[in-house]
This record gives C-alpha cells, structure tokens and sequence, in this order.
C-alpha cells in the first residue's frame, strides 16, 4: 500500500488516521465506471442504429406504388462510363418518366412480386422473387451442416474424452486456429481446388454449385460448432464422469450415455451458433456457389444465397431504387434470423444446460 | 477375523515426483468395515484409489507394488479395469448422481451390462433402493429427478446406484462429510447393514465416524500407514504415540 498519501498519524500511536464518516469522492473510480458505462451502452446503441437504418431503407418496398416502383436500373446501367455531365442527367430522368410510363401499364408492383419464383432485379420488367434466393441459402446451410456438425462434433467428443492430454493440446488450438481463417481464403481454395476436384469425382455439370459452397462454408464453420461443443463436454462435471467410470462403464460408455447426453443443450447452442455463421456468410457463398438464382432440388446446382445477392448487387444498385430496397429487406431478413438463432442459442439452450447441473437445494 | 478380501504389498504412488504413498503394506478382511483416518493430504483418499485404480484417471501418476484383490494383482498388465470397478464400486464426497431421474440413476449400471428387460431392471432398482434404505423415501417419485432430492438422500442413492451392479467392496470416499447429523446417521446405520454383505472401506475424516462404523482403523500420516488395528485398539490402547496424539487431538 502506498502510505505516502496519507499524512495524518496519530502521534500516540503512530497509525494512520482514516476517517469514514464522510463520503469520499474518488474522481478515478468514478471515471472509470461511468467511462465503461458509456462504452457498453453505445455498443447497443450502434447495433440498435444499424438494425434501424436496415429497416429504413428496407421499410419503403411495402409503400411504394406503381408510379415510383418503375425499373430504372437498365438505363442507369446505361449512363456508366458516360459523361455525368448535368445535360446528361437531365436526359435520364426525361427517360426515366417516358420508360416507367410504358412498363407500368402492364407491370405489377414490385413488392408483389417478392414471393415469386424469379431473381431477376435488373431487367426491364424487374422481378425481385425472394424464392429462389431462400431456397439456395437453405440448401447451401443444409449441405453445410450436414457436413460441419458431425465432424466437429464427433472432433469434440474425440479430443474431450478420449484423447491423450498430449494429442489434445495439439489438435484444440490448430482446430480453432481455423476460426481465424479468412472466409475469402476458404472461398478461394473452394473456388480453385475444391470446385474442381468436386466435380472429378461427382462429374456434375456446373462447377460452383450449392455443394462446393456448402462444404467451403461448412469447412468455415467447423472451428465454431467444435469450439462449444469441446466446451459443452468439458464443462459436463468431472464428478459425472468418475460416478460413471467407477460403475464399471467404459470410456465409451461413459462419453455417449452420461456426456454426451449431459451437454446435449451446448451442442445445439454450438450448432445453432455454427448455423448463424453458414447464414450470414457472404464471401464464401459469392466465390463458390455459382452465383445463379433459380429454383431447383438438386444439390448440384448453383445457387445464389442472401447474404451473396447484397454482396454482389449492393455495389451497383441505384440509391433509393426498389431493387436497393430490396435488398435492404434481404438485409433485414438475415438480420432477423440470425438474431433470432443467436437468442435461442443464448437463452434457451445455456439456460438449459444451467438448469441442468445445478441442484435444487 | 475374516477372511482376507484385500491385500496391498509394498504399493508407492507418486503425483509427477511427487510421493504420495510410500510402501504402504496392509489387508482388509471380507465383510467388514475398515476406515482411513488422518489429516488432510495424508494420502487416505488417494490410497481408496488405488483400490479400483480411479487414479487411472489422472495424468502423471506412477504406481509401484501390488494389490491383490481376491488373490489378483489388479496392476497386472492383463486385467480389465471395466471389469474390476464393476466388482470394487466406489461412493464420493460429493453426491454425485447423474442428471436424470431417480430409477434411471440405479438404472444405469445394470444397462450399461445389457440388461434391458423392463421387469428385471424394476426389481433391481427396487432392490438397490431397499438394500440403500432409501426405497420408502423415494416410491413415489421414481421419476422425478434425482437432484431434487436432499443432499442425503442424494448420497444414498448413490449407494443405491453402485449396489445395483453387484460388487463386493464399496469404497466410500467420506461419504458423509458434507451431510448434517440426521443424514450422516443414515448413512451410517447403513454402513452397519450392508457390512453383512460386502467389503466396505471408508475414509473419513470424522474420528467418531470411525469409531462408531468400523471394525478395523488404520491411520494414515504423510503417505505412511502409521498404524492399522481393531478399531477398539486403535481408540483405546494404540501402539505408537502418533496414534495416540492424532486421536487424542494433538495434532491433524
């Protein structure tokens, strides 16, 4: 303790005076906590903004009416590269009205095209069918889990219950080195090794397709569900294991009926997290998946995902257009799903594995 | 005294370089009751875990000597670890029973040896549960789970549980220690009755424990066996002034 602050002894006996009938005030306690304070509320403050603006711009898709919903994207695709002189400006929006005069007599609402079976933003009759959009992100997050969950699971129990401490502490930190993988690295390698050897082996006809993407995305999403699902048989207490073990169970036993069903709430919230991730996964889904909107089953055909379509469309859309929206209103969906996975996992599945190991006293 | 259930030679045990026992010699009679005493970190609890080679689970431990459980060394190379805890069950500190109800509790040791049959698995549990004294407490809730039971009740379910899969030693790690009087009676009364029928052999730290449950006492200093007699002797006229000091008080 730092004694040269205080000056006061008592002369008698030489301890030092210390007062506490009167509140201190201690200007750095008091800094620090109300400066974190600030910290931690603008956090939610600028995730309350960001959800706010998305819905902004998403919100005027379901108002617009046949006068402004007129596609004008082809002709501003037109004026690239050209003068951008006012004259020129003036020009388009003269072009604009006669166009949107033409189409909407024969052209429905944009906004009621959003549930139809066609992608197809920038044509002259524009169709914004999000269908096809869901069905790929479906089929790409189904192919991903299906291959993600296992391994990284089956991983976990591997390196949480049977592995030697030394072969543990080598293969836990490389898998979650995965993690920091950069996504453009993995859609890359998908893109110019996978693709290829994929379709060697399968001798499918388009080369980026739903399963390349799904494996590459999955590939990314192994270190996450792994990560929490090693954490979720870890934390299964130890006393379980031994109460097991001295039963006369064996180690495998003991691993698939008391851990595993011990930490089955953490393996979802792991999963689901993991799911969150395959969701909202753009870079990946834009390198690898073929980029083609169309409505089909088959697991070999390209897709096109939600998070993809912003990805590529958003640099090029016309501000305040429909089709930019639009994909505000992509943007809102994604956002409101992963949220919604993200409070389950959170709420509902640690409240769970809380519940579970903790007796009623 | 009865027969010869347990005989230990010359066992060392050491945590890295650690000594944690050093060439402990002792037997333990068939259906009796021998108990451990001796301050914290002697070595009792870590000795218990020799006896159904718990302290497997460790890392970093080496083992030297012998233990023979009737007449097999249970460090031979050749012997089925699964099997031997199956024969030599084991009772912690801490209740532990699993997060499941209270039949799947007792349950779980007759399925993971493949009895499935419905009807045999019914009258195992009830069996176990009467044999653990606990089977009017808990009839009617079978299927509750077995954490909401009290600690107590807790800790003889786990007795139940380790009785369903038939073993001959009961290891009992204090059993009562986190209990309160009224529990550690219980169990204690238990102790009593299942003597009739098993091997029991418990650490405690309690010296009245040992004293009121036990035939046999063997106190244990600083990973040496100090002294092992009837539990009589032990409390009334001890060998070596150790003994006597430690239950008298002057020390641990």
């Amino acid at each position: 303790m730092d004694f040269s602050r205080i000056n006061n002894k008592n002369k008698n006996t030489g301890k030092d005076i210390v007062t506490f009938n009167k509140k201190k005030f201690r200007f750095s306690d008091w800094f620090a906590e109300k400066v974190i304070k600030a910290v931690a509320f603008l956090s939610i403050a600028v995730v309350i903004l960001i959800f706010i603006f998305v819905f902004r711009e998403a919100f005027p898709i379901f108002k617009m009416d046949k006068k402004t919903s007129a596609s004008t994207v082809t002709l501003v695709q037109e004026s690239y590269g050209g003068s951008g002189t006012e004259n020129s400006t003036v020009k388009k929006a003269d072009n604009q009205v006669n166009n949107s005069n033409i189409i909407n007599a024969t052209d429905e609402k944009p906004s009621a095209t959003l549930l139809s079976n066609t992608w197809m933003p920038v044509s002259d009759k524009p169709r914004f069918g999000l269908w096809p959009l869901f069905l790929g992100t479906l089929k790409v997050t189904l192919i991903a889990l299906l291959f993600a969950a296992p391994i990284s699971i089956m991983a976990a129990i591997y390196t949480a219950m049977f592995a030697k401490p030394r072969v543990r502490e080598i293969i836990k930190p490389v898998i979650e080195l995965l993690a920091g993988f950069p996504s453009v690295v993995i859609g890359f390698f998908a893109l110019m090794v996978m693709a290829t050897v994929f379709q060697n082996i399968f001798g499918y006809a388009s080369r980026l397709n739903a399963f390349v993407g799904g494996i590459a995305m999955g590939l990314a999403a192994i270190p996450i569900i792994y990560t929490l699902t090693e954490d979720a048989l870890t934390a299964v207490p130890k006393t379980f294991i031994e109460a097991s073990l001295g039963l006369g169970a064996s180690r495998r036993q003991t691993a698939f009926y008391v851990v595993l069903p011990a930490a089955v709430p953490g393996i979802f919230a792991a999963v689901v997290l993991g799911l969150g991730r395959i969701f909202g996964e753009t870079m990946i889904a834009l390198m690898a998946t073929g980029n083609a909107a169309m409505i089909s089953m088959n697991p070999f055909d390209s897709v096109r995902t939600l998070s993809a379509t912003i990805g590529a469309e958003m640099a090029e859309v016309v501000f305040g257009d429909t089709h930019y929206n639009v994909l505000f209103l992509i943007g809102s969906l994604l956002f409101i799903f992963t949220f919604a996975l993200n409070a389950v996992a959170e709420f509902y599945f640690k409240n769970l594995v809380i519940r579970r190991y903790q007796s009623k006293k | 005294m009865n027969n010869i259930k347990v005989k230990v030679k010359d066992l060392s045990l050491r945590y890295g370089t650690n000594l944690a026992l050093k060439n402990i010699t002792m037997d333990i009679p068939e259906k009796m009751v021998t108990a451990f005493i001796g301050p914290s970190g002697c070595g009792k609890s870590t000795f218990l875990r020799t006896l159904n080679r718990m302290n497997d689970l460790i890392d970093n431990v080496t083992i030297e000597g012998e233990v023979y459980i009737d007449n097999i060394n249970i460090y031979d190379k050749n012997i089925d670890v699964v099997n031997l805890r199956k024969k030599v069950g084991m009772i912690f500190q801490k209740s532990n029973p699993f997060a499941k109800s209270v039949y799947e509790n007792i349950a779980f040791g007759p399925r993971i040896n493949g009895i499935s049959q419905k009807s045999v698995l019914d009258e195992i549990v009830e069996r176990s549960l009467k044999q653990a004294a606990i089977w009017d407490e808990v009839k009617d809730r079978l299927f509750n789970s077995a954490l909401s039971l009290s600690g107590g009740q807790q800790q003889r379910i786990c007795i139940a549980r380790s009785l369903a899969v038939n073993p001959d030693i009961i290891l009992m790690d204090e059993p009562a220690s986190a209990l309160d009087p009224i529990s550690t009676a219980k169990i204690e009364e238990l102790i009593h009755e299942l003597k009739q029928d098993y091997t029991i052999i418990i650490v405690t730290h309690n010296m009245q424990q040992a004293a009121r449950t036990s035939d046999l006492t063997a106190l244990f200093y600083m990973g040496d066996l100090v002294e092992m007699n009837k539990t009589e002797i032990i409390f009334s006229n001890p060998a070596k002034k150790q003994t006597e000091d430690y239950i008298s008080g002057r020390f641990g």
